[in-house]
């Protein structure tokens, strides 16, 4: 059984690396010469790098927003996990757990859909979106599943 | 030896500030404003010695995109002139006051083609060396929400949100442990003794102590 532990905590922080690398970094959407994401654009002209703030329009702020908040509740669940391991009693389910695990895929969901439905405003014909916006969906399902395991998981005698 | 003394004070007043002796200027660094709207350019200056009269105040503008700059507007000899040929004419008004180190220039009714970069220039005979500073002014249709206010909106009210249902949910088990809410008060407070008292034995005997016995 301490294999299902470490197994089921395991699945849990992968999803949350997932998370972490998908928000920080830069690829997004990736193209010939540029490459932008939620924060910044970066460009290579004429042989420099150089990269600037991202457009301050709405839409790309709540995906900012809603992938910080699915992190933040990620790492909840983790810290509430632990907390429920030593203080459920027996036959309990680790609901909250799973709430929060599951909440925190349905916005990383969302943020991908915002993403999806707005990038063509965002990013040219010419550009394809990149391996980090793959593991924002990557990330979806990962956690899910685990917020469901730890739902469906019961203290046993 | 008094002669000396007052030698030596004289000359050192007159190199110290001649070694400190540069111009400063001051203008913002960009500028945000909606089309149709006035805006005031303001431009001041740091400088050692007291307002000249010879102050000059000028300012130039380069278009996004051009190369060279336009001069629009010259303060010298105690009057201002301004542009009555360039793309500000009738538009540019002197709001500044030079003997109070300010040379501010109004800009009214602007367009999309005043998108760009305006420099202000000052020099204080006989202080003239120094570098001139630039301000970038932004025209928009409507004026943008900066970066993140929105992002920390959406996350502040969810955490708030948040952080108010653990204090309502602690609340009430508060309340119906004290009997103040007669509903389902057996149920609901014995549940929740049973949850804080009794540090059962789990199954998955995490790696801290764990008796075989116990979990029979």
């Amino acid at each position: 059984m301490l294999i299902l532990l470490l197994g089921i905590v395991f699945l849990h922080v992968a999803a949350l690396v997932l998370l972490f690398v998908s928000t920080t970094v830069s690829a997004w959407t990736t193209g010939a010469a540029r490459s932008s994401d939620l924060w910044h654009n970066c460009s290579t002209t004429n042989g420099e790098f150089h990269c600037e703030p991202a457009s301050t329009g709405e839409w790309i702020q709540a995906v900012q927003a809603l992938m910080i908040l699915s992190i933040i509740f990620s790492v909840i669940a983790l810290i509430v996990f632990f907390c429920q391991l030593f203080t459920l009693q027996k036959g309990g389910r680790f609901f909250l757990t799973g709430t929060f695990q599951i909440f925190a895929s349905l916005f990383v969901m969302s943020g991908a859909v915002i993403y999806t439905v707005m990038s063509p405003k965002w990013v040219a014909p010419t550009e394809t979106l990149g391996w980090a916006y793959i593991l924002a969906w990557v990330a979806f399902p990962l956690a899910l599943i685990s917020g469901l395991i730890y739902v469906i998981l019961r203290k046993r005698e | 030896m008094l002669t000396i003394l007052a030698l030596a004070s004289i000359v050192l007043l007159g190199i110290v500030p001649q070694q400190s002796e540069a111009i400063v200027i001051y203008t913002g660094w960009e500028r945000h404003a909606l089309v149709g709207s006035d805006i005031r350019l303001s431009c001041s200056f740091f400088s050692w010695r007291w307002t000249s009269e010879d102050v000059t105040f000028s300012w130039s503008y380069r278009p996004d995109g051009a190369r060279d700059s336009i001069s629009i507007f010259h303060y010298t000899g105690g009057a201002p002139y301004v542009d009555n040929k360039g793309p500000f004419r009738d538009r540019l008004e002197f709001v500044g006051n030079p003997a109070r180190r300010d040379g501010s220039i109004l800009l009214k009714n602007l367009d999309y083609g005043d998108n760009g970069t305006f420099t202000c220039d000052a020099k204080n005979p006989p202080d003239i060396v120094g570098r001139a500073s630039s301000v970038r002014l932004l025209v928009f249709e409507k004026v943008p929400i900066q970066a993140g206010v929105i992002t920390g909106a959406i996350i502040g009210a969810v955490l708030g949100l948040l952080v108010l249902i653990v204090v309502i949910y602690y609340l009430m088990r508060f309340l119906v442990a004290r009997r103040v809410f007669n509903l389902s008060v057996s149920k609901h407070g014995r549940k929740g003794k049973g949850k804080e008292g009794s540090q059962q034995r789990q199954l998955w005997r995490p790696p801290p102590v764990t008796l075989l016995p116990l979990t029979s």
